[in-house]
């Protein structure tokens, strides 16, 4: 299911040489999300969509959900709860979920979160202020910072931007946006003066890996058509050797290869 | 039925722990449902998946496997000599199943939603592909054994109808098994980053279908030795002696995949060395494959009720091992942490497992399961009559 990314989708390209880790962008996204917090929190939760982690050496880094464009939640989840719109976003939708929790195995960014004391607990994670942007606002995080160390645009112009900042200072920064092909590529983008395992970013390849579960998902037709073909036939020779062997009069009940 | 009035009579051991079980499991069903999954589990946002996925729903499947297996070789093969063994066979994955699905309904966070994938579809989810056919072969399940109900109802026609239709059904089975079976695994196909490469494979799908083939023979001398013991029946010999040969054909055909898979991605190094997973790698092969393969090997250990017994419990506990490791040691090391089951887990799965015993009694004693014994069929000496048929998993060696 490899999406084409749409060039107007939007996506966000965060700067860790820019970062000066006051949170803002946290405080927005609990505020513009009705969220409780202080936007200080170190990890995600299910009220928490996004934290700003102090990696020392005056260096911060955001985890949020990074709107892959083929997403491995939307791949895994049995019922389609999980959207990779074209606006860019990867929403969920929680009146379809039936709570099994795939997505959060799934995500290669250990991003979903979940409402373990709700009766009625839904899947929570970063929404890319999907409802803001279809009104043409950019996301509150980016909004909310100060330094311009996230900013929002299309995918397309993020790219091209980060490009041109690793080509003007390339002493300033590892030389590659993560993001561009991570997981297929995703829709936040990252630069940063170190490599990205110092950073706490996981290792993961270029592939996109709902590609990897259709490799044996699309077997399915054959599996049916071959299995199902052999089994019968299988049961025809079978059953006409008994035939036969009754015809002749051996009287035999069974063929001879039962009676080992 | 006699067997009813001594049960209620005598309650043994094992009722007593039953109705302990149900008791303790009542109470956490409330909380499960009044203050959500935290309040009863161990799982948390690192380890979304438990015990009631690991072994409720990826070992209860696995277990049921002897179904399709056998009814294939009976209906489909036409070797008609293992048909006295089908009926209970059936009734173990039919119970099974429907565990499975209990199980799920303590699991899911939304149970009431359980019929969705049924009709929102996404055919690029794993999950999707498991819930229709689960859902289908519970059906195909319940039809292949509703020839006892019938039976025992002396319904003549619908007997007819359900006989003919059989073949049918078991093909249907083995398809809908082979699909599920092997999609359990391929459940993880998607975490390359995050499962431990002992266990992490493309081959993973094929992993799990030929271990399910083997745990599925295996139970199927478990459960005919423990029916013949809760139940004072006969034992049918010379049929398990073939189902421990094909168990070791299984069980090597598996082991030699297993590591030739392990050898092709140079893993084998690091099955030896003296890590965590290696540890647990060891004892799911050791336990699982080669202590068992070793025994079968032996024509006196297949000949042998009891040893053969041992064996496939051996392989039983190895296969249980082997999807715990894939669904929760494998995990831990990427996940940073460990995960270790909330009591209230391990009760609930005690008595769903607890309940599959005692059904699987009760549906002996009303329907016709196991064949009437022909002249000559005498059980087995030690073979002792059942004070309760609860008492299954009474197992006195």
């Amino acid at each position: 299911m490899i999406t084409t990314a749409n060039p107007e989708a939007r996506a966000l390209l965060f700067d860790v040489t820019r970062c000066i880790g006051c949170g803002a962008c946290a405080l927005a996204c609990k505020e513009s999300h009705g969220l409780p917090g202080t936007g200080e929190e170190t990890e995600l939760d299910a009220v928490t969509y996004t934290v700003v982690l102090d990696k020392g050496d005056d260096r911060y880094v955001r985890k949020m959900c990074m709107h892959c464009l083929d997403p491995s939640c939307a791949s895994a989840c049995p019922v389609g709860a999980f959207t990779r719109t074209a606006l860019g976003p990867v929403t969920y939708e929680a009146s379809k979920c039936l709570g099994c929790r795939y997505c959060m195995v799934a995500c290669p960014f250990g991003v979903p979160r979940y409402e373990w004391t709700e009766v009625v607990p839904q899947v929570r994670k970063c929404d890319g202020c999907f409802e803001r942007q279809s009104r043409g606002l950019q996301n509150a995080c980016a909004e909310a910072c100060p330094a311009e160390a996230t900013v929002a645009g299309t995918r397309a112009e993020l790219l091209a931007e980060a490009h041109r900042r690793l080509a003007e200072s390339p002493d300033a920064y590892h030389p590659v946006v993560y993001g561009e092909t991570e997981v297929g590529g995703t829709s936040v983008f990252f630069l940063s003066p170190v490599s990205f395992e110092q950073l706490g970013l996981p290792v993961v390849g270029s592939q996109a890996l709902p590609e990897l579960t259709w490799a044996s998902l699309s077997k399915v037709p054959s599996v049916v058509g071959v299995g199902g073909a052999a089994l019968a036939a299988i049961y025809w020779i079978t059953h006409r050797r008994q035939e036969v062997a009754a015809a002749e009069g051996r009287g035999s009940e069974e063929v001879d290869h039962d009676q080992r | 039925m006699t067997s009813v009035e001594r049960r209620f009579r005598r309650p043994g051991f094992w009722t007593g722990l039953l109705f302990l079980l149900l008791a303790a499991g009542a109470v956490i069903t409330v909380v499960r449902y009044t203050r959500g999954l935290g309040a009863v589990t161990n799982l948390s946002d690192r380890f979304p998946w438990g015990l009631w996925v690991g072994f409720d729903i990826l070992c209860g499947v696995g277990l049921a496997a002897g179904c399709f297996t056998l009814t294939t070789a009976v209906y489909v093969f036409n070797i008609k000599r293992f048909k006295p063994i089908v009926r209970p066979t059936t009734l173990t994955a039919l119970l099974g199943y429907s565990l499975v699905v209990a199980g799920l309904m303590y699991d899911l966070g939304r149970p009431w939603n359980i019929w969705h994938p049924l009709v929102m579809w996404n055919p690029h989810s794993v999950m999707f592909e498991v819930s229709w056919c689960v859902t289908l072969y519970l059906a195909v399940l319940f039809l292949e054994f509703s020839g006892a109900i019938f039976e025992r109802l002396g319904w003549a026609r619908a007997l007819r109808v359900q006989r003919a239709a059989t073949p049918l059904l078991v093909v249907a089975g083995a398809i809908l098994s082979t699909l599920h079976q092997s999609s359990l695994g391929a459940f993880y196909l998607i975490v390359p980053g995050k499962l431990h490469p002992l266990w992490y494979t493309p081959m993973l799908p094929v992993m799990f279908f030929l271990s399910a083939v083997a745990v599925g023979l295996a139970v199927i001398i478990v459960e005919s030795r423990l029916s013949s013991r809760a139940f004072g029946r006969g034992l049918e010999m010379p049929l398990l002696m073939s189902i421990g040969r094909a168990l070791a054909v299984a069980v090597g055909v598996f082991g030699a995949f297993r590591l030739f898979d392990l050898a092709r991605r140079e893993q084998l190094g690091a099955a030896l060395g003296p890590s965590r997973e290696a540890a647990f790698f060891q004892l799911e092969f050791g336990l699982g494959v080669i202590l068992p393969l070793g025994l079968l090997a032996w024509p006196a250990v297949r000949r042998n009720s009891r040893r053969l017994y041992a064996a496939a419990l051996m392989v039983v506990v190895g296969f249980v091992v082997n999807r715990l490791n894939v669904s929760i040691t494998g995990l831990e090391g990427a996940q940073g942490g460990h995960y270790v089951p909330a009591i209230p887990e391990v009760i609930i799965t005690l008595m769903l497992t607890g309940i599959g015993f005692a059904a699987f009694a009760f549906a002996v004693s009303y329907l016709p399961v196991f064949p009437v014994l022909e002249e000559g069929d005498v059980p087995e000496a030690g073979a002792v009559p059942a004070l309760s048929p609860i008492a299954t998993e009474a197992i006195r060696s």
